[in-house]
């Protein structure tokens, strides 16, 4: 068992805990970076669409697990930002702009749909998000001008300076944005602004009497969300080449909020375990698919049937999701044997103040 | 000298009139009591003056101002901090956290400067943590420093919301039912910790509570209500034996 002696209140502001922290980071960092020497392009492929639904992750866990507003929309801002990236570079946008460009559009989308927001939780909120999907598919299967409708559209390929479409260059850029959104969230997280949504999360009438502003946090809570899955939806235009509005699904907003469930809600390492679970099961599936019977692997819709169970699963007997977990595992293993086994049962919760609106 | 003026403040939901021309002065310094049984509308005046209710009528005038149209979230810039009844605390987070976000108005940085951590952020940041080290001090609070308030009994989650709303360097301090649900221990402790705040940190208290031996004790004034309206205002003993407030508990 690690104790860290603590000497000044920075270690406790810092992102790294100790130095056995640091090293084991650089080490995940060298091992990241190496991995084009080692893997195949349909592999890296896939990796670096890992990085993408991490980047989106990011944003949704910033909704999801730190303000506590739930979305069912955010296929849709992964497809204003992949169509605007799009459209931008074919407007001979440079590609960071378009991707910036894309960032920003996101964003003020967010902050439209956040602001009905304000006056919805839970299932009424889920129910809004999942409307604002519907409306974003709708134009996007029929403003032809822009988005080409079913015929879809074209994304040319990434380049700025060196071409940046093979699979090894596509991956480091993945990776960069991954790691840059990351630190940003993280950084926001730390600060007042992070700790504001966690305020509006979990009592909305003490974070008011604390002089928060509850539709100004819950608005911006959109707006960056949205900011980073709009990002993430440059790359994936990338990543797939070309767009058309059956990517950007109702099935996509719920994968994206499977990812941040089972990865564990309310910690960013929720969000990379998420993204490599979501981002490799279907190839998982496709394999057992391949091995399993064919009165199975016939079965339609068995991936979307395989992905409901497992958020289901998760929900029942690990809210805590994947992260969770393996700090139990962590946990068991440097307590050991004086683990207690109560150390995670949630206790019984005391009475709130009446709610007061 | 008045720190807080409310003049024939009133508010009903419904047909209840909860609050009814209820008008009182709170001096600075001062430890101003509001006693009264249930249903009274104590709490309803804390929720009239942190902004939570509108009142249909009259007027709230905090250190020169007039809040009675201000907005719930900028009361606490002024200076008005509170706790509530059966504690709103950010469950989720730990004593630490909750305290921090006490600190949230008196923060500098913006949503930019906290996206790259500046080192204007971070010496906020650590300003705070001192701050919030001294409340923890006063408090006794060290060994919860770092739990989860879902892991914390009911005493101690009290005390972290009396801490969190110290962290906002109040000038005026509401606290609602603060001994609820405390042992006569910790009750006792409390009793000397409203000391502690009110002469050493300066601030000023009003609170709502039923534990009359604490009200006799602690406060300087006191104020009683019955059905929305004053009974009577004035010293603790006074109004402890005044026949309406006798009447307003028992009975005819």
């Amino acid at each position: 068992m690690r104790f860290i002696r603590k000497i000044n209140y920075g270690q406790d502001i810092d992102l790294f805990e100790h130095n056995g922290q640091r090293f084991w980071y650089a080490v995940l960092a060298l091992a990241v970076l190496l991995c084009p020497l080692a893997l195949d392009h349909f592999l890296l492929g896939e990796l670096s669409l890992v990085c993408i639904y991490a980047i989106a992750g990011v944003g949704l866990m910033l909704l999801v697990g730190y303000t506590g507003q739930v979305s069912l929309g955010h296929a849709a801002f992964l497809a204003i930002g992949a169509y605007c990236h799009a459209w931008l570079l074919n407007q001979g946008w440079p590609f960071p702009l378009a991707l910036a460009g894309a960032t920003g559009l996101s964003a003020a989308v967010g902050v439209v749909v956040g602001i009905p927001a304000l006056r919805m939780t839970g299932i009424y909120l889920a129910v809004a998000t999942l409307a604002f999907l519907v409306i974003v598919e709708q134009v996007l299967s029929h403003w032809t001008s822009v988005t080409g409708g079913f015929r879809g559209m074209a994304v040319p390929p990434a380049r700025f300076g060196i071409d940046l479409s093979a699979p090894a260059p596509f991956y480091y850029l993945c990776l960069a944005v991954l790691g840059l959104s990351l630190v940003a969230a993280l950084n926001w997280l730390r600060s007042p602004t992070g700790r504001a949504m966690a305020a509006v999360r979990d009592s909305e009438t003490s974070a008011e009497s604390m002089g928060i502003h509850i539709a100004y946090t819950k608005t911006l809570a959109f707006a960056l969300s949205a900011a980073f899955t709009g990002l993430a939806g440059g790359l994936f235009a990338h990543k797939i080449g070309y767009l058309a509005p059956d990517a950007f699904t109702l099935a996509m907003s719920i994968q994206l909020l499977l990812m941040v469930v089972v990865g564990g809600l309310g910690s960013m390492h929720g969000v990379i375990f998420g993204a490599v679970f979501i981002g490799l099961l279907p190839q998982a599936i496709a394999v057992l698919r391949d091995a399993a019977p064919p009165s199975i692997s016939q079965i339609p819709g068995l991936e979307a049937g395989i992905f409901g169970l497992i958020l289901v699963l998760f929900l029942i007997y690990e809210p805590e999701g994947l992260y969770g977990r393996w700090r139990k595992i962590r946990l068991y293993f440097e307590e050991f044997p004086l683990y207690r086994k109560a150390t995670y049962k949630r206790q019984k919760s005391y009475l709130r103040t009446e709610r007061l609106r | 000298m008045t720190l807080l003026r409310v003049q024939d403040i009133g508010v009903s939901f419904g047909g209840v009139q909860a609050v009814r021309d209820l008008s009182f002065a709170v001096a600075p310094g001062e430890v101003f009591s509001i006693v009264g049984p249930n249903g009274a509308g104590k709490t309803t005046v804390f929720n009239l003056i942190s902004r939570i209710y509108r009142s249909d009528q009259g007027g709230i005038v905090f250190d020169g101002r007039d809040i009675t149209r201000a907005p719930a979230h900028a009361i606490a810039e002024l200076g008005i901090a509170r706790t509530f009844q059966n504690t709103e605390l950010f469950e989720r987070e730990t004593v630490l956290k909750n305290l921090l976000i006490g600190c949230h108005i008196h923060r500098k940085s913006n949503l930019l400067s906290d996206m790259f951590f500046l080192p204007s952020v971070r010496r906020t940041e650590l300003a705070f943590r001192r701050r919030v080290e001294d409340v923890i001090d006063l408090l006794d609070l060290q060994s919860h420093r770092d739990k989860v308030i879902g892991e914390l009994p009911f005493g101690v989650r009290k005390m972290v919301e009396i801490a969190r709303a110290l962290c906002m360097r109040p000038k005026l301090l509401l606290l609602d039912e603060p001994s609820s649900g405390l042992n006569p221990e910790e009750t006792e402790d409390l009793s000397f910790w409203l000391e502690d705040i009110n002469e050493e940190l300066g601030v000023t208290v009003m609170m709502v509570e039923h534990d009359m031996n604490l009200v006799t004790r602690a406060s300087h004034r006191v104020l009683a209500m019955a059905d929305g309206a004053l009974v009577t205002v004035g010293e603790p003993d006074a109004v402890r034996n005044h026949p309406e407030v006798l009447r307003a508990y028992l009975g005819d």
